[in-house]
Order: C-alpha cells, then structure tokens, then sequence
C-alpha cells in the first residue's frame, strides 16, 4: 500500500536525531577506551599519555601510531590477578544465572497457569521491585545478613545454629544478592513464552500416559527454550560485568572483572589498563551481546 | 478427555514463595526506617526520628536534590529521543544503517554499567567537558532512552496500522497522521517509557559515579559511600522515602498503561 511508503520517509527522518545521539555518546566514547587503552600511563591529570594529537601533522601522527603500546593488553594477559578476575567472574556468573533458572522457572511457570485475570496481577508483582532501587535492594539485605541481622536471629531462635553464621563477605550473601536482583529479568521472558503456549500440549502428552515429569520435560521445557534463551542472556550478559552486588555482599579476597576495573580506575588512577580490562570484557561479552540483539530485534520487529 | 489441572499446589507454592522472596526484605526496611532504636536489630518502638536525621543533614539532601534534577531532565530527553526511534524503527521500513541504529539501541539494555560509565567518561574528559549536572544527565540519557525505545516500540509495534492509513487516505499529510492518530494511541507508553528513565536514573549508581566530578554527588552515590562503612538507620529512612517515591510513580505508570489497555492490547513490556 503507498501510504505506508509515503508514512515510512517522515519515519525515518525521525531516526536521524537518535542515531546522532548514539553514534556520539555511545560508539565514539568506544573509540576512546580503546584509545587510551593502548597508551601509556602517566602521572598526570587526566592520568593517560595522549596518544596522538590531530593537529601536529602527518610525521606526528606516524610516530605515535608508533608509540602505541599492547603493554596494558599484556599486563592483563601477565597478572594472575587480571586472569582470575575474569574466570571468576565468568564462573560467578554461570553459577548466578543457573540458580536464576532454578529459581525463577517454578515461578514463571506458575505465573503462566494461574487464570488469565490473575496473570496480569502477577506480572504487575513481579515488575514492580525491578523499578524500585538497585542499591536500595542489596542494602535490604545486607540488614537481614549482617552479624545480628534477621536471618540469624531467626536461625537462632529456631536452634538450628548454635552461634551466629557469617554470611556478609560470602558468596552465598553474593549469589543471594544476584538472585533477587536479576529475578524479574529470569521471570519475565520465561512467563512470557510459557504463557504463549497451548495447554492441549501438555495435554495430550498426559493423555499419552506421560508422568507429569516426562511431560514437563518433553514438551514443556524444550517449548519454552526461547525464553529460557532470553532470560538466560538478559541475566548474564550484566552479571559478568557486576560491580555494586560483589562489592557490598562477597568478601574481597577475589575480584570480579568490573570490581577491578573500578579499583584500577578509582583508587589505583590507571586509565589505561581499566580500559584496556574494559575492552577484553566487551571482546567476552561480544557473542552473547550479538546473540541477544538478534533476538530483542526478532522479537520487537515480528509484529511488521 | 481427562484435563490436567492447570494450577497444581507446586505452582501455588513456588508463586508464593518467590512473591515472597521478592518483597520481605524491602517490607523488612521498610519497617525498621521506623524504628526508634540506633542498633538496626533491636526494636525500640516507632519512631520519625531517622526521618529528621535525614532532613537535617544538608549533604544528602543536596544529593537527593541533584538526582531528582538529573532523573526529571533525563528522563526528558530520554523520552524525545527514545520514542523518535521507535517510530523510525517500526514505521520507517529500511534504512540505511539501520541494523547499526537498533544495535546501538538494543545493546545498551544489557551492556555492563562499568563499560559504559569509562566509555562516556573518557568522551568526556577528552572533550574537556566539565563534569557535573550535565555530563550526568548526558550519561543517564544515553542509557534510558534504549529502554524507552523498546517500550514505545512494542506499543507501536501492537497498533493497528490501517488507522494511521485511514488517516493519510482522507487527506492527512504523514506528520498530521502521526500528531491526530497515532501520537494520542502511543501516548500511555510514552509516558510509561519517562517513568521507567525517571526510576533508572534515580536508581544507578555505576554510570554516575564515573561521569559526574567533584562536589555534585547523586543520591546513589552518597548513599553507596554510607553504606560502604556499615548500616546506618538513616539509610533505611532515605530508601523508604525512595520508595515511597518510586511507588507514586508506579501508580501514575499503571492508571497509564491502564489507559492503553482499555484503548488496544497489551500494554508495554517492563
């Protein structure tokens, strides 16, 4: 139809303001990282050496190309702590999102059978404390976890401890703190597929003889495996580079990648080599943030 | 034919138990902002008096202020800008670039806050820009505007396109199609999409911490450096008062996408 071709030439001049916008402060800043990533430290403010200076010419221009350095990129490669620091917090993630399905997938699941009313009502619950304050969340708990916080009064009145455990500065404070922070992104994707399918489904398997198990493991769980899929991504993807979860709840005897890229940055002053962990974090991160892309644009352009 | 159940005591029981994951420690907080007593665990009785502490020490009050510019103005632009993307997304068929522009979009959603906080610092150092208000507003723009985008864009994407048709087939130039028709149908997502960027910037702390200078802290960033040294009663005072605050904005989002619901289906996701 042509009023579509004549509405799409307004449409995407409506584009050409955004698109500025992103190219300068989110591509180009990019091109800086990678910048300063390959220059030299330097005891000054800000704390980098330039790497080149457009106005001093061509034979300037040259001899800082041949000034960069992959010093920082072999730091990194050299430093047990750099190492670890992205093992672990690859390994902290993988564990986090694994327990994210466990947890949320029950819940998703039964979000999806409850009656069509109450499944609006449900989704509403589960949003609303992604909207209140990240910070704000982790601080709830470090009330409840702290020496003679909640949790242990609770397990001591109950005898189930004779003293009271240490649960700050752990990993399991950590894992619980990214469990409740991440949930409604687990939740959401996963309800929204499981509620999308046709119970008849599930049905006839039953109808078949399949124990509810089997059913559950046949038909259900491999139809949801596109929402599995997103939440999966929608969870990892920021956990690899969490920085205010390990901070405040896991000890500091090892690092997550974004906990030593902010102390690099912030307490140590050198630029370079938190840019230079900046970009191996974004090379890791490259085929998951691709993957979901792919699948946010599928899914918001299947409507067309 | 034997129909299964649909609601099993299983789905009951792993709902409830997740609500309630979800919402005892911030009720837990909640409650203890009242508490008269200085030691956090033990209850000594109602009591405003945290409330007064907090109103009382100009340096918070200072930060709160400062976000709540930051989060207004932000979201402000956020808003323009998230939503003419969308429209180019979903009505502008294809463009040159395009996949570049929804990857820019689309990417910011779940990139780490540390990468993009450095990214935009160093923009802004390099372009000598004094940190502060600005640069702030700048960053948290920047991010929120995707999450906009993606909201508004699921609206449009659900609407009825022959409407907007109609309108040009009787006479309407596409920008008058757009402000008549299609403008008032989006609206409760647009609105919806300025609450969303007004909570995220009340609420980050990362990007901000890495793009604003001296002397112009954000509330996240005051009450980050509190609770570093330990839990204080009057950090359970100021959360509740965000709280408080984000649940207004909550309602005000909710009778809005109520008001879309009632007009189409579905409202937006998030």
């Amino acid at each position: 139809m042509s009023g579509r071709r004549i509405f799409a030439r307004p449409a995407r001049l409506a584009a050409i303001a955004p698109y500025v916008w992103m190219v300068l402060f989110f591509l180009v800043p990019f091109g800086f990282v990678l910048k300063i990533s390959l220059s030299q430290t330097a005891i000054a403010q800000p704390p980098y050496e330039p790497v080149f200076d457009l106005t001093a010419g061509w034979e300037a221009l040259r001899a800082a190309f041949a000034a960069l350095s992959l010093d920082n990129f072999r730091l990194l490669a050299s430093d047990d702590i750099y190492v670890f620091a992205y093992v672990r917090s690859l390994t902290v993630a993988v564990t986090a999102t694994a327990l994210l399905l466990l947890v949320g997938y029950p819940i998703a699941y039964g979000m999806a059978r409850l009656p069509t009313r109450w499944q609006a009502v449900a989704m509403v619950l589960v949003i609303v404390p992604f909207w209140t304050s990240f910070l704000i969340r982790i601080y709830a708990w470090i009330n409840i976890l702290q020496h003679d916080g909640l949790l242990n009064q609770i397990l001591l009145a109950l005898h189930l401890v004779s003293q009271p455990v240490v649960w700050l500065s752990t990993d399991s404070a950590m894992y619980i703190g990214i469990v409740y922070s991440y949930l409604p992104f687990m939740i959401l994707p996963l309800y929204a597929t499981l509620a999308k399918m046709e119970p008849v489904l599930e049905e006839a398997a039953s109808d078949l003889g399949a124990p509810p198990w089997q059913v559950f493991w046949l038909v259900t769980f491999p139809l949801s495996l596109p929402g599995v899929g997103a939440g999966v991504l929608l969870c990892f993807i920021p956990i690899v580079g969490e920085f205010v979860i390990p901070d405040l709840l896991a000890g500091s005897n090892s690092l997550m990648i974004g906990q030593t890229l902010w102390l690099e940055f912030f307490t140590n002053k050198d630029w370079p080599v938190a840019s230079a962990a900046a970009i191996v974090l974004l090379v890791v991160l490259l085929v998951p943030l691709l993957l979901y892309e792919r699948l946010q644009r599928r899914q918001l352009e299947q409507g067309r | 034919m034997r129909k299964l159940s649909r609601l099993s005591r299983f789905n009951i029981a792993s709902l409830a138990l997740g609500l309630a994951f979800l919402y005892l420690p911030i009720l837990i907080l909640v409650i203890y902002s009242f508490n008269a007593s200085r030691l956090v665990t033990v209850w000594g009785g109602w009591s405003l008096r945290w409330y007064h502490e907090f109103f009382g020490d100009r340096a918070m009050i200072e930060a709160a202020w400062m976000s709540l510019r930051v989060a207004a103005s932000s979201a402000t632009i956020a808003t323009l800008l998230g939503t003419l993307a969308a429209v180019a997304l979903s009505r502008g068929e294809r463009f040159r670039g395009r996949t570049l522009f929804s990857g820019m979009l689309y990417a910011p959603l779940v990139m780490p806050e540390v990468i993009t906080g450095l990214s935009l610092l160093l923009l802004f150092v390099a372009l000598n820009a004094e940190r502060g208000f600005w640069t702030v507003t700048i960053a948290h723009t920047t991010l929120t505007m995707c999450f906009v985008a993606v909201v508004v864009q699921s609206r449009l994407g659900s609407l009825d396109r022959s409407l907007e048709e109609a309108a040009m087939d009787l006479g309407c130039n596409p920008v008058r199609a757009f402000v008549a028709v299609t403008l008032p149908l989006i609206a409760p997502a647009i609105v919806a999409g300025w609450m969303l960027a007004f909570t995220l910037s009340l609420d980050d702390l990362v990007i901000a911490s890495f793009t604003t200078g001296p002397g112009s802290a954000t509330l996240p960033i005051r009450i980050y450096s509190e609770v570093r040294l330990g839990v204080k009663p009057e950090i359970n005072a100021i959360c509740t008062l965000v709280i408080a605050l984000i649940a207004v904005v909550i309602v005000i989002a909710s009778l809005a996408s109520k008001l879309s619901s009632s007009q189409g289906e579905s409202a937006a996701p998030l």
